[in-house]
């Protein structure tokens, strides 16, 4: 980051915006460089400027060289992260029933294609969706390996939590009412024992059978 | 031998129709001759076992006898086939496992009607039901599926063999385990349904339902572990579970089952949840059946499917029957079904055993509700849709981590009410070390909050320890008490407590099991792969490992053709192990298919699949998975076993503790 908030700063000061980004703020933060190169005219001798301002590109340059180095490096590691990432949210269509990345049939007619499509894709740049989008266009819905968060679909994700929260008051509920629910004895059967006399017998139960 | 087989079948079937109505008669008459009748009918249905088995052995006899005239041994066998796959050729197809699922059933019926004398009139009644299932079953291989077709034209020479993917040794285990559960759902169900019938007194028929209950989970429980296990061993996608439509039907009941066999101590103990288990039994079994349905039917699209047919509409008929009878009786006689106590407290373990069943529900729900979404989503939208692992995971996992919360803090809930003071005494500790579980791990490099597969994976290895130190700590405060009064060492008196309370204490064991698997789930989040074209001498680093491949070779024999590579594998530069991805040709079937080379250590699974060569290049591509944790699936799915042995152990006597007792007393917080 502190690599690119330098680089960014070659920038002329109208090309920074200052809005957002942690980037921009540090891009803010940084030396002006058109302020040092002003300074170092008006206070070094033409020698020594001419070999600052070397100095300082070829900083610069390999600074630069570096960034781009990383950035390929992040892009590729980014990329690989998305096939895998995208890759697990397909199906392969050769009617395995597997998730894309996962298929290993010998042979398999669809996988190894699906795969290299993929793969094309997100080096295309596209993005997630359009990817998604041209496989469905191309195999069907049935590519995907979760429903999507559209449409009726959405039923699918929402029934499950509906079910556990309706579950949830209703066995509250149940235990509310059951609470309240008075106690049906057997006829002849010894009253109910409460408060204080029945916190007595729990403790002599516990003591005698405490294992 | 195509005429026994379908002779014994019909016989079968008219044995088991007057089961059926001679036992039906005989508990609806009046008179002497009710008794007699009800007789013969239970012996007719002892001998339906001996002619199912019959059929059975004359199917697995045409098979080694390579009687290719039988349609099905055509169609599901060959003549080089080894001898167990031909033994396994009964629940190859779908003939053939509906047969063995019509023997299984009769065994059960067998067992149930043998042992007629512990309570004669609830026995009759189970009886005529499992009858009527053994009646449905015959019907079915008599008309819609018979085993024993034969071929049409000239004899073939030789059959089109097993699917190579069942050529496998758990395959000759796994189909008749996971049957044993599901069929034997069945006596259950027959047992519940004869209590409400008769609208039996007492509670004995739930003690005997529980203990077939406890026996066909432990059997499904074993079944679709080893499903899973025959999954990551022989299909190479270096998974366990896929989600598949027929994963989901096996797990469907053994969630149901195991909702049952927690509430069912509810009405053991205090009377309550009569209507709810009851109701559980019945949707168990439903679901054992609409798992059959599912599979055999083709509604939805599954790895192991069995072809499209029109069997499924028998499945479907025969469940509207099953409702129909079981709302019936259950409107007729629910005031039979009236709970005995009310709920003195929300922090009790009665109330634990409520979200514990909501939970487990809510779990089945899900998973069937996403198995049939694509059928509805057709229905409704026109269009298919696939619901595969991302949205089972993503729905399933917080529901699961829920349930791990309630396996810790249910058991140290006392049965009524638990004073908030006992419950800190015994959390406090189990909750530390959690914690310090969780903290451990974070400094060791997890990070939680890198994705949520990471938060999740942290929190289920954090709450299974918890579970364990729970269960450790009941263990141990047991046996110190047991060991004060009897002198013996630690060890000594937890093995006598759990011999005192075989249930409680078996159940303990099977929530330890529980959590060992979890833990195993929970590793999946550091799954790595790595794929390669890898010639002589190339190598491969994943993880720890470098693999060297030496060589690549090839064999024949009369099943199969099978070329395999030599792959060294060096760990810290010491070599550690040679593996064998293997690749077969199966002839008869001309079906190619992958043997996995794994090598498994509890802290990871070094699995190695030779996937086939580059078509361009010709050279061998190998993928490599490193998979952590995974040995402590199936080390989970053993304690699973041991712990439901344990809890059908009978109760030893239990020893004379001098106490200065004043009074005798119920106990309170013990019990399972």
């Amino acid at each position: 980051m502190r690599i690119a908030a330098d680089l960014l700063s070659v920038h002329p000061p109208s090309a920074q915006t200052g809005k957002g980004t942690a980037s921009s703020r540090a891009v803010k933060a940084s030396p002006q460089p058109r302020a040092c190169v002003g300074f170092a005219k008006r206070m070094l001798p033409g020698a020594l400027l001419f070999r600052k301002q070397r100095e300082f590109f070829l900083r610069r340059g390999t600074q630069l060289i570096f960034l781009v180095i990383a950035l390929f490096g992040l892009m590729g590691a980014g990329d690989q992260s998305r096939v895998n990432d995208l890759g697990h949210r397909m199906m392969c269509v050769c009617g395995c029933n597997q998730i894309l990345l996962e298929c290993n049939h010998v042979g398999c007619a669809y996988s190894d294609r699906m795969r290299a499509e993929l793969i094309a894709a997100v080096d295309r740049g596209d993005n997630d969706d359009l990817t998604l989008q041209g496989f469905v266009q191309k195999y069907g819905t049935t590519v995907m390996a979760a429903p999507t968060k559209t449409g009726f679909n959405r039923v699918a994700w929402i029934m499950p939590y509906l079910v556990l929260v309706l579950g949830l008051t209703m066995v509250t509920l149940i235990v509310r009412a059951w609470r309240s629910r008075p106690l049906v004895l057997p006829a002849g059967a010894v009253a109910a024992v409460h408060g204080a006399e029945l916190e007595h017998f729990r403790d002599q139960a516990r003591k005698d059978t405490e294992i | 031998m195509s005429q026994i087989g379908s002779f014994a079948l019909l016989l079968a079937l008219a044995l088991s129709a007057y089961s059926f109505l001679g036992g039906l008669l005989a508990l609806v008459m009046k008179g002497a001759g009710s008794a007699r009748l009800g007789e013969t009918a239970r012996r007719a249905g002892i001998a339906s076992f001996a002619v199912v088995f019959l059929a059975a052995v004359v199917l697995v006899v045409a098979a080694f006898q390579n009687d290719f005239s039988i349609a099905y041994i055509f169609h599901h066998s060959n003549r080089d086939l080894p001898a167990p796959y031909k033994f396994a050729t009964l629940w190859s197809g779908q003939e053939g496992s509906l047969l063995f699922w019509a023997l299984l059933l009769s065994a059960y019926g067998l067992v149930l009607r043998l042992r007629y004398k512990t309570d004669v009139r609830l026995f009759a009644h189970a009886s005529v039901i499992i009858a009527a299932v053994q009646v449905f079953f015959l019907l079915l291989l008599n008309f819609a599926a018979h085993p024993f077709a034969v071929v049409q034209g000239s004899l073939p020479p030789d059959g089109n063999g097993l699917n190579p993917l069942l050529q496998y040794p758990e395959m000759v285990i796994h189909p008749p385990m996971l049957y044993l559960g599901y069929v034997g759902f069945t006596v259950p169900f027959a047992f519940a349904l004869a209590a409400l019938i008769m609208r039996y007194p007492g509670e004995k028929w739930i003690q005997i339902t529980r203990r077939w209950t406890m026996v066909t989970w432990g059997f499904l429980t074993c079944g679709v572990f080893l499903g899973a296990h025959w999954a990551y061993s022989v299909l190479g996608w270096g998974g366990y579970w896929g989600w598949d439509p027929v994963e989901n039907a096996s797990l469907m009941p053994w969630l149901t089952g195991t909702a049952f066999l927690h509430s069912v101590m509810m009405q053991e103990k205090r009377g309550m949840l009569k209507t709810w288990n009851m109701w559980l039994i019945f949707s168990t079994f439903m679901l054992s059946i609409f798992g059959t349905f599912l599979t055999r039917s083709g509604v939805v699209s599954s790895v192991h499917a069995f072809a499209q047919s029109s069997i499924g509409d028998w499945f479907v008929a025969f469940l509207v029957i099953i409702f129909a009878t079981c709302l019936i009786f259950y409107v007729k006689n629910r005031s039979h079904l009236r709970t005995e106590h009310k709920l003195e407290s929300l922090i009790s373990r009665e109330s634990s055993f409520l979200f514990n069943n909501l939970l487990l529900l809510v779990a089945c729900f899900t998973v069937l509700w996403g198995t049939l979404f694509p059928v509805l989503s057709e229905w409704v939208q026109g269009t298919k849709v696939t619901v595969g692992p991302p949205f089972f995971n993503r729905v399933n996992v917080p529901v699961a981590l829920l349930l791990l919360l309630l396996t810790a803090v249910g058991p140290l809930l006392a049965w009524r009410r638990t004073s908030v003071e006992s419950l800190k005494r015994n959390f406090l500790w189990p909750a530390i070390g959690a914690l310090v579980t969780g903290v451990l791990l974070v400094a060791l490099g997890m990070k939680p909050w890198k994705d949520v597969s990471y938060f999740y994976s942290l929190v289920t290895i954090m709450l299974s320890a918890l579970v364990a130190f729970t269960v450790i700590s009941e263990f141990v405060r047991g046996g110190r008490v047991i060991g004060r009064h009897t002198g013996q060492n630690l060890f000594a008196s937890m093995v006598q407590l759990a011999h005192r309370n075989t249930r409680r204490y078996g159940g303990y064991i099977v929530h330890f099991g529980v959590i060992v698997i979890m833990i195993g789930f929970a590793g999946a989040v550091f799954n790595q792969d790595k794929e390669q074209e890898m010639g002589f001498g190339d190598k491969m680093t994943i993880g720890a490992y470098t693999l060297v491949c030496q060589s690549y070779t090839q064999d024949d024999n009369p099943n199969y053709g099978s070329e395999w590579a030599v792959m060294n594998v060096f760990k810290g530069g010491k070599q550690i192990a040679t593996l064998n991805p293997e690749r077969r040709f199966y002839k008869a079937s001309q079906q190619t298919s992958t043997m996995v080379a794994n090598r498994s250590t509890p802290q990871e699974d070094l699995y190695v699949v030779y996937e086939g060569q580059n078509l361009d290049t010709g050279r061998p591509i190998i993928k490599v998975h490193l998979n952590p944790l995974v040995m402590w699936i199936w080390v989970g799915v053993w304690i699973i076993i041991a712990g439901t042995v344990v809890a059908l152990i009978p109760n030893a006597v239990p020893v004379r503790v001098p106490a200065p007792a004043r009074m005798r007393a119920e106990p309170v917080g013990a019990g399972d």
